[in-house]
């Protein structure tokens, strides 16, 4: 009976340790999204620019290659109207464009939006440096008012070197503006 | 390999040495580890049926070019008359049942909680699981998982009725492409499944580790037992990552979360990770439990011990290991950078090494061996033969560069159903003839066992092997329609079904045959190549085994 209750209580002392890894892993599991955000953040991976300043961005030299960067608007669940002012720009890589989005709140009441932004090819995120941009912090915007918000960057020249991006001739910004307090809406 | 002691002496023949608590309690309330593992035995053949029949329907509708048959299905389960688009929401949601049925409730139940609970026991020289009653809930919250899922088709799920998503749930089309009940009500399904093979993997862990017989070393533990240890932590670290991703789409959808809105500072492909985290080790855990079996069988009927026995176990470690760092294989082509793609193909080829492995110590089991070509050693050998067939072309899908061009394809279809549909279910079936007679005291019958593997392994190599063609021509899957230039393979596989079909009715009469009129098995009825602790025991074995444990010298 002894050697019974020995192993029954070893038995509860395995269970809890694979209890416990169970339990660790839904962690693990729920920690991937931060995770995830700060691996793309740092890597660039799957198209996420990078933020530099403007000390670092001052040490980059211009090269005569060019690329089209194409500009992409969108909102989600905001009355807002949303559109570049100009659909493409062809630039040095290496040089510093500014591009202009402009956003109008259609509503007659204020409202607060944050946006979202990723470029495609994804490859190109790591090399697509932003200097100043809108979507770094929240916009609200009175009934009817309408804004333009720049956005400062340069495409890095390592871009040329990398065998993965050597070869991109255009590069798609995309931003899409979604409300900051989202209202209990499912998908 | 051991020598094994069945220690007879001081046997006290107390009365209630075979004492069965009544049909309720023992059937409804049970904590016997075999009468938990007929449970799940007789669930899975359930389950299988109905999988099996939605794999009719598709292949009834695929027969052909153009749409024949789903209208009609989807009007008859609306209850009126349903629009194209409903039809195909139909078809979404029968491919979605049949991979979901056959993985959580058909293959899992059979071959973790079916076999595992029946004979890991038997074969440590444990007198039943270490948590009996943790058992009853695993089964239990299994089937009421199944019953969920079986509901979700009668309620909206977005264009017409049930879950349209495909097993993977991915978003968006889980999210916000799916609007209405039946999404949430497969989530719920998955998460009980899922708590049950967790549950039932503690359990495994811990009988493993904690109640073998003296003597019944690490080392000394029959293959089966290995592999069912080595799918229980699989199951433990693969489960959780599944049940919180589930978890988050549940967010998503209900309570205005944005894990996976891109809309709104998500990402989609972050579900894609975790689902394909816990995807891959899934497919592991479906068929190394069958390794297990295989090699239980190969030696038996060679009657020699297994060729590397180390060798065996480890590589099944090994597979298990390497098995969690492969995942993104099954994400190729969602713009990932050619460094990665160079990562997971290479890392992807290095488990065909483990699989080789084991594939060389069967066939060096077999060599110089006395073979007897008995019914469940021909199922082992159509396991081998085919698992190798649906690992090659693993190795082929395994490059980045090629599965560009194979991604979501009928070569897909036809490489996953050869390593389970042919490989895990050929092992089931292996299993089933090599312990029906240990656990039902009866034999089955010899004639119709081989008739069912040859009018099966016909039937599924009819089925499964032209959609390799399919595939190479560009068939996308999970479409009901196709090109006219497809019209042939996809008539020629559907001939194949009904081929197969007839096996599996074959093997029913076998079954019912025998339960009721089988010739009575003898302890060991497999002779001297069966050396595992299972066939030291009466056939079937007493309700409580080995209350004076055996010892292993």
């Amino acid at each position: 009976m002894t050697a019974l209750a020995a192993t029954q209580k070893s038995n509860v002392k395995t269970a809890l340790m694979a209890g416990a890894i169970a339990i660790g892993m839904v962690g693990m599991g729920f920690a991937a999204v931060p995770l995830y955000r700060i691996f793309c953040q740092v890597t660039g991976f799957g198209g996420t620019t990078m933020r530099v300043s403007e000390a670092q961005a001052a040490t980059v030299q211009a090269v005569g290659k060019t690329v089209v960067v194409r500009f992409d608007a969108n909102q989600r669940g905001l009355p807002w109207e949303f559109k570049p002012e100009r659909p493409t720009d062809t630039v040095s890589i290496g040089a510093r464009d500014m591009s202009v989005f402009i956003a109008k709140n259609l509503s007659d009441q204020p409202v607060t939006g944050t946006a979202t932004f990723n470029v495609t090819p994804a490859q190109a995120g790591k090399y697509f440096n932003k200097i100043q941009c809108f979507c770094f912090t929240e916009q609200t915007l009175k009934a009817g008012e309408q804004i333009r918000m720049p956005v400062l960057y340069y495409v890095d020249p390592k871009i040329m070197t990398d065998p993965d991006t050597k070869d991109i001739e255009e590069i798609t910004l995309s931003y899409t503006f979604y409300p900051v307090d989202q209202p209990g809406q499912g998908g | 390999m051991t020598t094994i002691a069945a220690h007879p002496a001081d046997h006290h023949d107390h009365a209630d040495h075979d004492h069965k608590p009544g049909f309720f309690a023992r059937w409804f309330m049970s904590t016997n580890h075999k009468d938990i593992g007929t449970l799940y035995l007789i669930f899975a053949i359930f389950a299988g049926i109905i999988g099996g029949a939605i794999s009719g329907m598709m292949r009834l509708e695929l027969a052909a070019p153009g749409i024949q048959y789903l209208t009609g299905w989807a009007s008859m389960m609306a209850g009126k008359e349903a629009s194209l688009d409903e039809a195909y929401h139909m078809w979404n949601v029968l491919i979605t049942a049949h991979g979901l049925i056959m993985v959580f409730f058909m293959v899992m139940p059979a071959i973790i909680g079916g076999f595992g609970n029946w004979f890991v026991p038997l074969m440590i020289g444990a007198p039943d699981m270490a948590f009996p009653r943790m058992n009853n809930i695993s089964f239990w919250l299994t089937v009421v998982a199944f019953i969920m899922l079986l509901g979700s088709t009668f309620v909206p799920g977005g264009t017409g009725l049930g879950a349209g998503t495909g097993w993977t749930v991915y978003a968006p089309l889980s999210t916000s492409g799916s609007v209405g009940p039946a999404v949430d009500m497969a989530i719920f399904s998955l998460h009980l499944a899922g708590a049950a093979s967790i549950l039932g993997a503690v359990n495994f862990i811990t009988t493993i580790f904690n109640m073998r017989a003296p003597g019944m070393t690490i080392h000394k533990m029959p293959l089966f037992v290995w592999s069912v240890l080595v799918t229980a932590f699989l199951l433990l670290l693969a489960l959780p990552v599944l049940a919180a991703a589930i978890t988050m789409l549940l967010v998503d959808r209900n309570f205005g979360g944005a894990f996976f809105d891109a809309a709104a500072g998500g990402d989609p492909i972050l579900y894609q990770h975790l689902f394909w985290f816990f995807g891959h080790p899934e497919v592991y855990i479906m068929i190394l439990p069958g390794f297990g079996i295989v090699s239980q069988i190969v030696a038996t009927f060679s009657r020699k011990p297994v060729f590397g026995y180390l060798g065996m176990a480890y590589a099944m470690v090994a597979i298990g290991v390497v098995g969690f760092v492969v995942w993104a294989h099954h994400m190729f082509t969602i713009g990932m950078s050619v460094e990665m793609k160079m990562y997971f193909t290479a890392a992807t080829m290095v488990i065909a090494v483990p699989t080789g492995i084991k594939i060389f110590s069967w066939i060096a089991t077999m060599w110089g061996g006395s073979l007897s070509f008995k019914v469940p050693m021909v199922w082992a050998l159509g396991f081998i033969f085919m698992f190798t067939v649906g690992g090659v072309t693993g190795v082929v899908l395994a490059n980045g560069g090629v599965d560009d061009n194979l991604h979501d394809t009928y070569y897909v279809v036809a490489h996953f159903h050869y390593v389970l549909s042919l490989g895990a279910v050929f092992s089931l079936f292996a299993g089933f003839y090599y312990w029906f007679g240990k656990m039902s005291g009866r034999h089955l019958n010899e004639f119709l066992g081989h008739l069912h593997f040859w009018v099966f392994f016909i039937g599924v190599n009819v089925l499964f092997f032209p959609m390799h063609f399919l595939g190479n021509q560009g068939m996308p899957r999970r479409y009901p329609d196709y090109a006219e230039a497809y019209a042939h393979w996809n008539e020629v596989a559907s001939i194949g079904y009904a081929i197969m079909g007839v096996g599996v009715l074959i093997f029913f009469v076998n079954v019912i045959w025998s339960l009721l009129a089988g010739r009575k098995a003898e302890g060991n009825y497999w002779g001297e190549g069966a050396t595992t602790l299972e066939w030291t025991l009466s056939s079937p074995p007493p309700f409580h085994q080995f209350e004076t444990l055996p010892v292993i010298k």
